[in-house]
């Protein structure tokens, strides 16, 4: 069944939609991520125009993280106050993202800089954490037993002003690098369309110290206003926000992650890292060969820049 | 009187010159655009209308002519800098139609003259109005071409010769396929009579093409009222996200 979407003025088939989201739905549930990493260069490959894509997927993060958090929330495991600091930093991110985003619009960058931004991002990141799990899987087979990393000592850390306690993550420090992680993801939400997990998720385990069980929740809790937040810029400075796209991805989204979040279950975690590693990098991957490779069109045809 | 003559006279010679006139008809004058838009249809049939008989030997061609609404468009080029490819140059196409249709009798450039054609604006390069390009810029006809190429693998330019059926001189009809891929606005629809290259006549109507529905109502509140429309997405998001994880809850639970 073809559907024309009245914003991007484009008709495309509604299951094709539906299944995109189930797919993507599924991931996000399995390895506890929003999946606009995935999302969004697939819907550039169907033909959504980019800036419509990125508005829209932020919206239909809104939804899957919102599913996400209320699991989190009935389990305690989100920290609140850390949240708010790091939302604080996220909307400032995000502003920041969404003039930058503008700007290169009518500089007709935008298209270079989004996909520069993926082949980084998900390439440092799928690396990482490929390398990680493949050695967490080497450690269980060779059955040694798993030394107890000492607590990190936060050193440059420790030593900034304006210190804060966490209760719920434990943790006694600046507020500074909360908002610093904020800003960055805010910015890449904007611009990427992504709710910004897979940074924000490393980022507060490795640089803020905080205990792994309440990452996922806190960092869906400030994703949901961060990529609320740009849904709202996008709308009314850019139109870009497609309502009938997002509904149709949602729906299948929504579905998918429930079902992908019981299927998680079944898996070990390390097995659960190295394929969400695997797809990144596949993702990453593609997007680099698209930017290395000489295009079959030299051109391409926009609207006149807002210069 | 003597002058009253002499005008007679005139008109009776235009009239054995064979004066053609054009008539048409569509099959629809207006194309909604519903949400499950995938496509229209449009047969646009017509006749030849003469004051005498038609003439051993006659050739009347006939092209039509379907034109969305026109806008500027930037044309990017990319070039390899630093081992990756980035848009570089651009021209700026001045006026440039979202859609345009051309169906004929026969080859275009065998049955339209080149001045014709820049008159009426006919041919694809012809209906796109580029006045210049920045001067830095070697080879701007090429990003034209690449206009027409880009828009031509979208099927929202076409050429289709032999595609109009002419019966007798006289009776003739095309079906023009509109691609799912339209834009709102107002196209026009154009049809050139020509003998010997030559236009005779022409006649124009419009057709109105619009969103509908839903789609309209969602594409006028989008730009309306964009923040009753921005948070109106984000309320069925979160609505839809509750939504998802109360029922499964209470499906497995």
């Amino acid at each position: 069944m073809q559907i024309y979407l009245p914003i991007a003025e484009v008709s495309v088939n509604a299951f094709l939609l539906l299944g995109l989201g189930g797919m993507v739905g599924i991931l996000s549930g399995m390895f506890g991520v929003g999946g606009g990493f995935l999302m969004t260069p697939l819907l550039f490959f169907i033909g959504i125009p980019p800036a419509v894509a990125v508005a829209t997927e932020a919206n239909q993060i809104v939804a899957s993280s919102f599913s996400g958090l209320l699991a989190h929330l009935r389990r305690r495991t989100v920290d609140l106050r850390m949240g708010v600091v790091l939302l604080i930093g996220g909307l400032a991110g995000a502003a920041l993202g969404v003039a930058i985003f503008n700007f290169l619009k009518g500089m007709g960058q935008v298209d270079l800089l989004v996909r520069l931004c993926y082949v980084v991002f998900l390439g440092v990141v799928g690396g990482l954490m490929f390398i990680e799990s493949l050695r967490a899987i080497r450690r269980a087979r060779s059955s040694e037993p798993v030394k107890i990393a000492p607590r990190k000592s936060r050193g440059w850390i420790s030593v900034l002003p304006f210190k804060m306690r966490f209760r719920t993550s434990g943790l006694y420090i600046s507020v500074i690098p909360p908002l610093a992680v904020g800003v960055v993801v805010g910015i890449l939400a904007a611009i990427m369309g992504v709710g910004g997990g897979f940074i924000m998720v490393p980022a507060m385990i490795y640089i803020l110290g905080m205990p792994t069980k309440v990452v996922v929740g806190t960092s869906l809790f400030q994703i949901i206003f961060v990529t609320a937040f740009t849904t709202l810029l996008h709308a009314t400075t850019n139109y870009t926000v497609d309502m009938m796209l997002a509904v149709l991805l949602l729906v299948g989204g929504v579905i998918g992650a429930q079902v992908g979040t019981r299927i998680g279950v079944r898996l070990k975690a390390e097995q659960l890292r190295i394929l969400l590693a695997a797809l990144v990098l596949a993702v990453c991957g593609k997007l680099a060969f698209d930017l290395l490779v000489q295009p079959a069109e030299l051109y391409s045809l926009g609207l006149p820049g807002g210069h | 009187m003597w002058r009253l003559a002499l005008l007679f006279c005139l008109c009776a010679f235009q009239v054995s010159a064979q004066s053609r006139d054009v008539i048409i008809g569509l099959s629809q004058e207006r194309v909604d655009i519903t949400a499950n838009f995938d496509g229209s249809e449009i047969r646009i049939f017509g006749a030849v209308k003469r004051d005498s008989p038609v003439e051993p030997g006659e050739n009347i061609d006939v092209i039509i002519a379907i034109s969305g609404p026109s806008t500027p468009v930037t044309v990017r080029k990319k070039d390899r800098v630093a081992g990756i490819w980035v848009n570089t140059e651009a021209v700026e196409v001045d006026l440039a139609p979202s859609l345009y249709k051309l169906v004929t009798t026969g080859p275009l450039s065998e049955i339209l003259l080149d001045v014709e054609d820049l008159r009426h604006s006919i041919s694809i390069p012809r209906a796109i109005r580029s006045v210049g390009a920045p001067s830095d810029i070697s080879d701007a006809a090429a990003f034209t071409e690449a206009l027409i190429r880009i828009r031509k693998d979208q099927g929202l330019y076409q050429v289709l010769e032999d595609a109009v059926r002419m019966r007798d001189q006289t009776l003739f009809d095309a079906q023009i396929a509109l691609p799912a891929n339209l834009v709102e606005g107002t196209y026009d629809a154009r049809v050139f009579l020509a003998r010997d290259g030559t236009v005779i006549a022409d006649y124009s109507t419009r057709i109105d093409v619009q969103k509908v529905g839903l789609e309209r109502a969602i594409y006028r509140l989008a730009h309306d009222q964009p923040l009753v429309y921005g948070v109106l997405s984000l309320v069925i998001a979160i609505a839809a996200g509750w939504g998802a994880s109360a029922t499964f809850r209470y499906l497995f639970n």
